[in-house]
């Protein structure tokens, strides 16, 4: 027995690949799931039943969803480039605390319109700085941006945490960690009254959208591929390999800032320290789940998004611990693997 | 300002250095192994997790401390053999599937911990290792008790480090696990499997990383909790570029390491009416950057590292 890359790859591979994956991940849970006594089949439909059996579950699945398709979407164009951004959960942070910090009183007596795209710029601005920082360590020092990436998300939610506690500040909290709300004015609309479903989605939808056409039809789109594919390659046929690298974190780190943004514009409208619910970590696993590709971005997250609000009705009705959710994403992006490898090689005998 | 000198110089201080030291000790070795044989192992935060959990739960359902450790030990060589197949036989991405398997193991680790052990306001505890005197020894004045009156794993992560950097530099298997992370078609050539050795390392080096996790809920305090592990697994990957991926050197590294850590711990008695705890706490993390960023271009780095062999593939 052995293992050949394959010639060609079928194209139906990009949508079987991922779903044989999810199909995997959801039976070695549904074994953990018996272990606690449980009837599988049972707890998935609670699970499917939670995250869409109402319009209020599926505004709420959306509204998770929404942070997922942004933070994804960072993690796809980086890998895409070969750079291994794990730093999306400190990037979140740092957008979301500067969005706050210019957005927490209207200096400028801006309207809606004008407000909100500078708290987006300001929290992208954070999260570009956040990664372009370990980049140009890796390509001064040759520091391995995994790890500087991973440890600068421990300091990241250390400094919300001191920002919180001191000038960022609620007076009115009680004590509780978080900061005085932004204005109303820089609050994301709502799409449908009485839900939290916010503005968010639109804006997420619209930045797959747009890193699609970036990466289809622009130079720069293809240059970043190459750069990430084949950089000796690269560097010969001439792509600009740093600037192109540089380029595509500041991409990847403003995604990832836009995601805080956007997220606490459209939902808590104020900065505390459980804002994300792991958005930057699992935003890997959406990239992944999508094969990098920025429409399947949004179908991974709406999937991911579904096991985190389905799972928390599993358990009140099951007793099931709510980690399971986190249990199902992160196999799923084990056997995505799995699935990614038999997309490119097939064994022979 | 003297109080802030006077630190270094209490019995306290010096004693909780090995043991804060102890669980990077392991890990680094762990994590250096596995580098050694060429393979990247990122699974290290969630493998020091799932030991902690699975070696405490253990030890809560009547086993013995040493069995405890054991069951680590073999859960983590079982998530290595896990990562091997995808990083090794399957030739996946390392940085991605040591980055799945953190994921992966952490939240696994919650999960049967909160199926064992529902939900209550005190964590329930164990009795974890007690200091081990060693005669003579830790009778000397302040060296003594800062240095010979540690928990057994302690002596036991010191007595592996000396082991590998001899079985790394002087045994034939060393010098296998050496040449396939160097380069694993001249394995090959000597008649070295790189594909069994780079599997050996890395669940060896898994074992390793689940105990030093164990360390934690056994020795140096006595129950689990989620989120428990504050990324000492991460740090545990820049102490190994800071030891040049050398034994001994991890160990000098994870003391400077434990050093400073303890001593912040203590520095926010004295200053932290004036500075915010948080600084204290983001030293350790931003030391490592540091380190990093220091040793990188010096670091002797196997060839090899994170390149997946296929026989008669280049």
């Amino acid at each position: 027995m052995r293992i050949e890359r394959r010639q060609n790859q079928p194209k139906a591979l990009l949508i079987v690949a991922p779903m044989l994956a999810v199909l995997a991940a959801l039976s070695l849970a549904g074994i953990l799931i018996a272990l606690a006594g449980v009837p599988v089949l049972a707890a998935y439909k609670s699970l499917f039943v939670g995250a869409f059996g109402s319009k209020f579950a599926i505004t709420e699945t959306l509204t998770r969803a929404t942070p997922l398709i942004v933070t994804g979407l960072a993690a796809a164009v980086a890998f895409r480039a070969r750079i291994w951004n794990i730093g999306a959960e400190g990037q979140f942070y740092m957008g979301a605390l500067l969005a706050t910090v210019f957005g927490f009183q209207n200096f400028l007596g801006l309207p809606s319109f004008a407000l909100i795209p500078a708290l987006f710029l300001a929290g992208a601005l954070a999260g570009m700085v956040m990664l372009v920082i370990p980049l140009g360590l890796r390509l001064r020092f040759g520091v391995d941006e995994v790890v500087t990436t991973l440890l600068l998300n421990f300091v990241v939610l250390l400094f919300v945490s001191m920002m919180l506690d001191g000038p960022m500040k609620d007076p009115l909290a009680f004590g509780w960690p978080q900061s005085v709300p932004i204005v109303d004015e820089g609050l994301l609309p709502k799409i449908i009254e009485r839900t939290r479903l916010h503005l968010g989605l639109i804006i997420a939808i619209a930045a797959a959208v747009l890193i699609y056409v970036i990466n289809a039809f622009t130079v720069f789109g293809l240059e970043a591929k190459a750069a990430g594919f084949n950089p000796a390659a690269a560097k010969f046929a001439g792509v600009p390999f740093q600037m192109t690298l540089i380029k595509v974190a500041c991409l990847s780190g403003g995604l990832a800032g836009l995601a805080g943004a956007i997220e606490v514009m459209g939902v808590k409208g104020q900065l505390s320290n459980d804002l994300s619910a792991s958005f930057g970590y699992t935003g890997i696993v959406v990239a992944m789940l999508a094969s990098l590709n920025p429409i399947g971005v949004i179908f991974a997250a709406i999937f991911t998004a579904m096991m985190f609000v389905g799972a928390e009705s599993m358990s009140r009705s099951f007793g099931i611990p709510s980690f399971i959710a986190d249990v199902v994403v992160s196999l799923s992006l084990l056997t995505m693997l799995v699935a990614i490898f038999f997309s490119n090689y097939r064994i022979r005998k | 300002m003297t109080d802030i000198f006077d630190i270094l110089f209490t019995v306290g201080l010096w004693s909780s250095v090995l043991r804060i030291a102890t669980p990077l000790i392991f890990g680094t070795l762990g994590a250096l192994l596995c580098e050694r044989a060429g393979v990247l192992n990122l699974g290290i935060e969630g493998i020091m997790t799932f030991g902690a959990m699975i070696g405490w739960l253990a030890v809560f359902q009547g086993a013995d401390l040493w069995v405890g450790l054991l069951v680590a030990a073999l859960a983590g060589a079982l998530f290595g053999l896990l990562h091997a197949g995808l990083t090794v036989t399957l030739g996946l991405s390392q940085h991605v599937t040591g980055l799945g398997i953190t994921l992966f193991a952490s939240s696994f680790s919650y999960y049967i911990f909160r199926i064992a052990i529902p939900a209550q306001n005190t964590p329930p505890t164990v009795e974890p290792f007690q200091p081990l005197d060693i005669p003579v020894l830790s009778d000397l004045p302040f060296v003594g008790p800062a240095l010979f009156s540690q928990t057994a794993p302690t002596y036991l992560a010191i007595g592996i480090a000396i082991f590998l950097a001899y079985f790394l530099a002087r045994t034939p298997m060393g010098l296998a696990v050496r040449i396939t992370g160097e380069n694993p078609h001249a394995a090959e050539a000597q008649g070295v499997d790189p594909i069994r050795v780079r599997y050996g390392a890395v669940m060896a080096g898994s074992a390793l990383m689940a105990v030093g996790g164990a360390f934690l809920t056994l020795s140096a305090f006595n129950s689990f909790f989620p989120t428990m592990m504050q990324g000492r697994g991460w740090i545990c990957i820049a102490l190994v570029v800071f030891s040049t991926w050398k034994p001994g050197r991890a160990i000098l590294g994870a003391l400077l390491f434990a050093l400073f850590d303890a001593y912040q711990l203590r520095l926010q008695n004295v200053l932290g009416q004036v500075v915010p705890y948080q600084i204290f706490l983001m030293m350790p993390y931003l030391l490592s950057i540091l380190a990093l960023v220091i040793m990188s271009r010096s670091a002797r780095v196997p060839q090899a590292l994170m390149q997946p062999y296929r026989k008669g593939e280049r």
